[in-house]
C-alpha cells in the first residue's frame, strides 16, 4: 500500500535580497512527507529548515519550485487560507484573548457556529489536559501550559498538516521529555501529519517517523531515525547525529588500513583510496588484557549508566569509547588497553 | 528616626507640592465654581449676592420685555457643536494616526527616534503660528485653492475658511501628535509575531486588525482619545481664527461671556458645565472601552 502523501515539496528555494547582498536561505530542496507521518527538519541554525516550514505555512514565498498539499499546489496560497496550523517558538498566544478564546480562535475565523466552537474548545482542552485553565490569560501560566494551549490552538481547527517551528527549545529538560511524549500521544491519537523542526538531534531521534538532516540550505539526508544513525551519508550528518569517531585510512583490498598500521575488516561499498571511517563511541570495545589495537586511557568521564573513555592511539590520535559502567572492570586513566572496534557496524565515508 | 517622625516629615517635605496643588488646581475651580452662583455685576465681575442665573441661562433664556422662558438654543448648539467637533477630531486624529504610529513602530529603531523628532516638531511652533499657517493654506486665495484652480478641478475657490471644516482641519493637525505619540508606545510594545499567528489561524487582514491588533493596543488608542478628545472640547485659538466669530465652540463663547457679554456667572457655569461634561464622558469611555477586557 503506498502511503498518501501530505506535503510535496518539489525543488523549493528561498534566496533573500538580490545582487551580491543575495542570501540563499534554501537550495534546491525536495521532499515528499507522507500523511499521518511525524516528520522532523533537523538542522543546525541557520540551515534554512525554519525558512522551509515557513514556505510550508505560507508566510514566505518560495523564490522557485512549488509546494502541494494532498496534490493541490499551495505555493502561492495566503496562509489564512491554507488547512496547515503552527505552533510557534515562541507561542505567540494571544494576550488579551482567555485559553478558551485563543483555542476557538480559529474555528472562529472560519465562520464556525458557536456551538461547534465550543464543543471543540472543549475536546481539544481536554486533550491537553488544560480544561481547568478555559477561563485564564495567557500570562497565567506557566511556560509549560502556555505550550499546550499554543498546541491545541493549533490542533482545534483539525488541520491537515501541523507545523512545530522548535516548539520545545524554551522549556527546562524535565518538561521537555514530558512534551516529547505528550507530543507523539496527540500525534498518534489526532493522525494529522507533524512537521516538527529542531536543532537537537536527540528530540529528532526519539519522536519521528523520518528525519531530514539541512545544512546551508540543502537536503542533507531522508531516512528513519534508524537510517541517519546506523548509515549516514556523509561526515556532516555523522558528526551532527549522535557522536561520533572520525578515523582517516586507506583502503587495502577489502580492508582499511588506519593510521596505526592496523587494519579493520569494514564493509566497503565501491570505495577506493583515502576514506573517513565514521565509528560511533558504543561501537568500541576495551580489553583490559592488551589484545587489539594498542591504547592508553588518557581521560575517563563517569556519566551514570555509561562511562566515555578518551583513548590515545600509537598515531597518537584520539578516540572516544562508550563501555557501560558495570562492565569496565576498574579501568584507570593511565591504563594500556586493547581497543576493538565492531568493523561492521562501522560506516564508510568517502573522505 | 520613629515611624511617626518619618511621617511627619514625609508630610512635611511633599507640604510644598500639596499647597501648590490646593492653590493652582483646586483653587481656581473654587473660584469658578462660587462665581457661578452669584449675581452678575453690572459691567463686570460679581456681586456677592446668591443667584441661580448663571445656571439658569446655560440652558434658558428669558425675554427681555414679556419676562418668558425658553430653551437657549444658541448655547445648546454650540455645545452640540462643540462635542461633534471633538468626535470628529479624535475620529480623524485616529484614522491619520493609526497608520503613522505603525509606519514609525516598524521602522529601524535608528530612525524611529528621527519619526518621532519629526512628529513632535509641531509642539515646539506657537499655536497661534501654527493656525495662521493653517489659514494661509485653506484660505480663498491661499495654496489649497490655488492649486486646485490651476489644476482646473475647480473654476472657483471653495469656501473652507470661516467654516466647521476649517475648524476640524486646524484642531486635527494641531492634536494629531498627542494621538500619535501613545499610538506608538503601544505598537512599540506590540508582538508583531501574534499576526503571523492570526494568518495562520485562518483570519483575514481585516480580521487580525479587528481581531488581534486593535484589541492589543487599546490602551493606546484609550489614552489618545483622550488627549486629543479633552483639549478639542475646551479649544479657544483654533475655533477662534479658523471659524471666525459665528462658528464658535464652548471656549470661545466662554471667553465672550467674561469679555464683551459681561455676564461672569454665565462664564463660569458654562466651564462648570464643559468640566462636567469631560469627567463624564472620560467615565462612559473608559467603562466601554473596558467592557469587553476579560481582565475586568
Amino acid at each position: 500500500m503506498t502511503k498518501q502523501i501530505a506535503i510535496d515539496a518539489r525543488n523549493v528555494g528561498k534566496i533573500y535580497g538580490a545582487g551580491v547582498h543575495a542570501v540563499t536561505a534554501l537550495g534546491d530542496v525536495s521532499i515528499a512527507i507522507e500523511q499521518g507521518e511525524f516528520f522532523t527538519l533537523l538542522g543546525p541554525s541557520g540551515c534554512g529548515k525554519t525558512t522551509l516550514l515557513r514556505c510550508i505555512a505560507g508566510f514566505e514565498t518560495p523564490t522557485s519550485g512549488s509546494i502541494h498539499l494532498s496534490g493541490r499546489d499551495i505555493t502561492y496560497t495566503p496562509p489564512n487560507e491554507r488547512p496547515v496550523n503552527t505552533v510557534f517558538q515562541s507561542y505567540a498566544l494571544f494576550p488579551h484573548l482567555s485559553v478558551a478564546d485563543n483555542i476557538g480562535f480559529g474555528l472562529k475565523m472560519q465562520g464556525k457556529p458557536a456551538k461547534e466552537v465550543k464543543a471543540a474548545v472543549e475536546r481539544v482542552l481536554a486533550l491537553v489536559k488544560l480544561e481547568d485553565f478555559a477561563k485564564r490569560l495567557p500570562q497565567q501560566l506557566s511556560g509549560g501550559q502556555q505550550q499546550r494551549v499554543a498546541l491545541a490552538r493549533a490542533l482545534a481547527p483539525q488541520p491537515e498538516v501541523l507545523l512545530l517551528d522548535e516548539p520545545l527549545s524554551a522549556l527546562d529538560l524535565k518538561l521537555r521529555k514530558e512534551m516529547q511524549s505528550e507530543l507523539k500521544r496527540l500525534q498518534t491519537e489526532t493522525g494529522i501529519t507533524f512537521i516538527f523542526v529542531t536543532h537537537d538531534q536527540e528530540e529528532a531521534l526519539t519522536m519521528s517517523d523520518r528525519i531530514a538532516v539541512m545544512s546551508a540550505g540543502e537536503l542533507l539526508q531522508v531516512g528513519t531515525p534508524h537510517d541517519i544513525y546506523d548509515r549516514p551519508v556523509n561526515r556532516f550528518v555523522a558528526d551532527f547525529i549522535g557522536e561520533t569517531n572520525f578515523v582517516e585510512g586507506t583502503v587495502e583490498g577489502s580492508a582499511v588500513r588506519i593510521g596505526t598500521g592496523d587494519l579493520l575488516d569494514v564493509t566497503l561499498d565501491g570505495h577506493s583510496g583515502g576514506v573517513t571511517l565514521a565509528v560511533r563511541p558504543e561501537q568500541v570495545s576495551l580489553r583490559a588484557d592488551g589484545s587489539g589495537i594498542a591504547a592508553q586511557i588518557v581521560a575517563a568521564t563517569y556519566l551514570g549508566t555509561d562511562t566515555h573513555y578518551t583513548l590515545e592511539l600509537g598515531d597518537k590520535s584520539l578516540l572516544v569509547a562508550r563501555i557501560q559502567s558495570n562492565s569496565a572492570g576498574g579501568m584507570r586513566v593511565g591504563d594500556a588497553v586493547g581497543l576493538h572496534i565492531d568493523a561492521g557496524a562501522v560506516q564508510v565515508l568517502s573522505a | 528616626m520613629s515611624g511617626r517622625s518619618k511621617g511627619r516629615n514625609g508630610w512635611l517635605l511633599s507640604s510644598p507640592a500639596l499647597i501648590l496643588l490646593l492653590l493652582a488646581a483646586s483653587g481656581p475651580l473654587l473660584i469658578v465654581a462660587v462665581y457661578s452662583v452669584l449675581e452678575k455685576g453690572d459691567y463686570s465681575g460679581v456681586r456677592w449676592i446668591l443667584s441661580g442665573d448663571g445656571w439658569f441661562n446655560v440652558l434658558f433664556q428669558r425675554d427681555i420685555f414679556d419676562q418668558t422662558v425658553s430653551l437657549a438654543d444658541a448655547n445648546l448648539s454650540i455645545f452640540w457643536r462643540s462635542v461633534k467637533l471633538s468626535i470628529a477630531t479624535t475620529l480623524i486624529t485616529f484614522a491619520f494616526g493609526l497608520p503613522t504610529a505603525w509606519f514609525i513602530a516598524t521602522r529601524p529603531p535608528k530612525s524611529r527616534a528621527l519619526w518621532l523628532f519629526l512628529i513632535t516638531i509641531p509642539f515646539w511652533t506657537n499655536l497661534l503660528i501654527r493656525t495662521f499657517a493653517i489659514m494661509e493654506v485653506i484660505r480663498n486665495q491661499g495654496i489649497l485653492n490655488t492649486f486646485l484652480t490651476w489644476t482646473g478641478l475647480i473654476s472657483e475657490p471653495i469656501q473652507i475658511l470661516y467654516t466647521d471644516t476649517a475648524v476640524l482641519i486646524g484642531m486635527a493637525y494641531v492634536y494629531l501628535p498627542l494621538m500619535v505619540l501613545p499610538l506608538y508606545a503601544a505598537i512599540d510594545r506590540f508582538d508583531f509575531r501574534l499576526i503571523e499567528a492570526g494568518y495562520d489561524l485562518y483570519a483575514s487582514r481585516w480580521q487580525v486588525l479587528r481581531g488581534v491588533i486593535l484589541p492589543i493596543i487599546r490602551p493606546g488608542i484609550v489614552a489618545g482619545s483622550i488627549l486629543v478628545f479633552i483639549p478639542s472640547l475646551g479649544a479657544y485659538v483654533t475655533p477662534r481664527v479658523l471659524g471666525g466669530g459665528k462658528n464658535m465652540m464652548i471656549g470661545n463663547f466662554i471667553e465672550l461671556q467674561f469679555g464683551q457679554g459681561q455676564n461672569w456667572p454665565l462664564g463660569a457655569a458654562l466651564s462648570t458645565v464643559l468640566l462636567l461634561v469631560v469627567l463624564i464622558s472620560l467615565v462612559v469611555y473608559t467603562r466601554v472601552t473596558s467592557k469587553d477586557d476579560p481582565r475586568g
